[in-house]
């Protein structure tokens, strides 16, 4: 498979407070590579690199080199372009202030597409990709705010959607939803496989079992092993990822 | 030996609470006293002075007769001229303070002078207006020296009420635009702007409510002792309500009180109109308010 996104020699720091420390990894293109670890093991840190939205934290400084399709993302894109590209899903589902529909389009309006017929069929698609169209299909008009929060989720994996991009990051997209919305955000991001390249970064190891294809252990902002799934739930190379795994610690 | 010390002076704590709940009372109740005798007085001696003709009519006889309607023409001139001005330049500021600036040296001493600005005595305002606008920049005694000089008077107001509304915008809205690749200037237009919109409303119609009422700042930049005539362009004097209202008091002699209270009513009436608005905007916002 062809690789995506390849980090080198990633370091980021805040304030001269290390988050993460000298990471290398590549990311294939189409896989679900999840990202496993104890809280401060630099995972958000390292998944707002990839899309430049540490860029907004003044303290933020940050060495090494991202490359997605083989350019350098702080050298030689704008921020806006990589983000575009390279959107994200947040812990919180964070709907606009707006309606379904205006959420969804808004990233295609702000991109300049004005056409409605044109917007109607983007946010349609988006919505049945993100599996939430039959859900809010009658009631397009109404606020974002009024839904579940899954349904919420959902709504904001389809906005992402919508600006059509190539990767898709969740930050523990499922950290705040019961055990059905997140199965079913899980369906979702299995069925956008064939599409996207997905990284997770979850604090539940379970699912990033479930729907990953690879996936990387970090520890105190170092990047501890990467492996296919199967093999690091069953042999984990390192003694600390089958400690973690284990539940000794984290 | 402390606690014994103090014990010979104990009081219940449910007498100490009583006695709290009725200093607190008192306070607040001698907080509305004012508003209530202003207004009660005001409606008293003012309300017989008022009726269509003293709205709409020029004054007669050195303003012991006739309508105050050139007065409240200028009133209203001079607002909508303090708005144009104070509220664009106050809500661009506060935009760049909150969303562009860094916390530096620069940005606090920024900030410092805005709160200072707060505090200036109108009066030093008027006699600034004078200067910078009226001699300094030929503009003349008019009404585009009066609008800016109360703008920059109410300007600390805006820009602090503006920063506020701005910030209480949840960061993460924020984010969740960027992360779409919408730029900074986008996210800003289509996400924080709307949402900061009624706390910028609010502040602003409180400024101008203050802005209506001064009259050291209109003093020496805009206001005609008696000018029976509606102004033709943004160069020419005009009356206004408080200054023809300290006239009414202290320049003219024999002025029937009736015609003074009137005018002291219809000033309050106006600040009071605007002050009321931002009230019914601000619950207005408050209950679509959806985060």
């Amino acid at each position: 498979m062809v690789e995506k996104i390849i980090i080198e020699n990633l370091c980021i720091d805040y304030g001269g407070v290390h988050a993460l420390k000298n990471v290398s990894l590549s990311v294939k293109e189409h896989e679900i590579l999840g990202i496993i670890g104890p809280a401060n093991s630099g995972k958000t840190s390292f998944l707002r690199a990839l899309n430049r939205l540490n860029d907004l934290d003044l303290s933020s400084h940050l060495s090494g080199s991202i490359y997605l399709n083989g350019k350098e993302i702080n050298r030689e894109m704008d921020a806006e372009e990589v983000r575009k590209k390279v959107t994200m899903v947040f812990a919180l589902p964070i709907p606009l202030p707006m309606s379904i529909f205006d959420n969804v389009a808004y990233g295609p309006r702000r991109h300049g597409t004005k056409d409605r017929k044109r917007l109607a069929e983007i946010v349609e698609k988006s919505l049945k990709a993100g599996f939430l169209w039959d859900e809010v299909k009658d009631r397009l008009s109404s606020s974002a705010m009024k839904l579940s929060g899954g349904q919420q989720q959902r709504l904001c994996i389809a906005r992402t959607l919508a600006v059509e991009p190539e990767v898709i990051l969740y930050d523990e997209p499922c950290s705040g939803l019961d055990p059905i919305s997140t199965a079913k955000v899980e369906d979702a991001m299995r069925e956008l496989k064939s599409r996207y390249t997905q990284i997770l970064v979850t604090n539940n190891v379970k699912q990033a079992a479930r729907v990953g294809d690879r996936v990387a252990f970090f520890l105190m902002g170092e990047l501890v092993e990467i492996d296919e799934a199967n093999r690091i739930f069953t042999a984990p190379k390192d003694k600390r990822t089958n400690d973690y795994l284990t539940g000794r610690f984290g | 030996m402390k606690i014994r010390a103090k014990s010979h002076l104990k009081i219940s704590t449910q007498t100490q609470q009583k006695i709290a709940f009725t200093f607190l009372g008192i306070a607040s109740i001698l907080v509305i006293v004012p508003v209530i005798v202003i207004f009660v007085i005001l409606i008293q001696k003012g309300l017989p002075a008022i009726n269509w003709q003293f709205l709409t009519a020029m004054p007669r006889m050195g303003m012991r007769a006739g309508g105050i309607f050139p007065a409240i023409m200028g009133t209203l001139y001079l607002v909508s001229g303090t708005i144009v001005v104070a509220l664009p330049l106050g809500v661009l500021a506060a935009i760049y303070l909150v969303e562009y600036a860094r916390q530096n040296f620069l940005t606090r001493m920024i900030e410092v002078a805005i709160v200072n600005l707060a505090g200036v005595p109108s009066v030093v305002y008027g006699l600034f207006g004078m200067g910078l606008f009226v001699i300094y920049l030929k503009l003349g005694v008019s009404i585009i020296a009066g609008a800016l000089t109360l703008a920059i008077m109410i300007l600390p107001v805006i820009i602090t009420s503006s920063k506020e509304a701005l910030q209480s915008v949840p960061r993460s809205f924020r984010e969740a635009s960027l992360a779409l690749g919408v730029s900074k200037w986008q996210t800003i237009c289509c996400v924080v702007l709307p949402n900061a919109l009624p706390g910028i409303l609010t502040g602003t119609i409180l400024g101008i409510s203050r802005a209506a009422g001064e009259t050291a700042p209109i003093l020496f930049t805009v206001a005609a002792f008696y000018l029976p005539r509606l102004p033709k362009s943004i160069f020419d004097q005009c009356m206004a309500l408080p200054y023809h209202l300290y006239v009414l008091s202290t320049q003219v002699p024999n002025v029937n009180p009736k015609i003074q209270y009137g005018t002291a009513l219809v000033l309050v009436g106006i600040v009071f109109l605007l002050n009321l608005v931002a009230i019914i905007v601000r619950s207005h916002i408050r209950s679509k308010k959806q985060w």
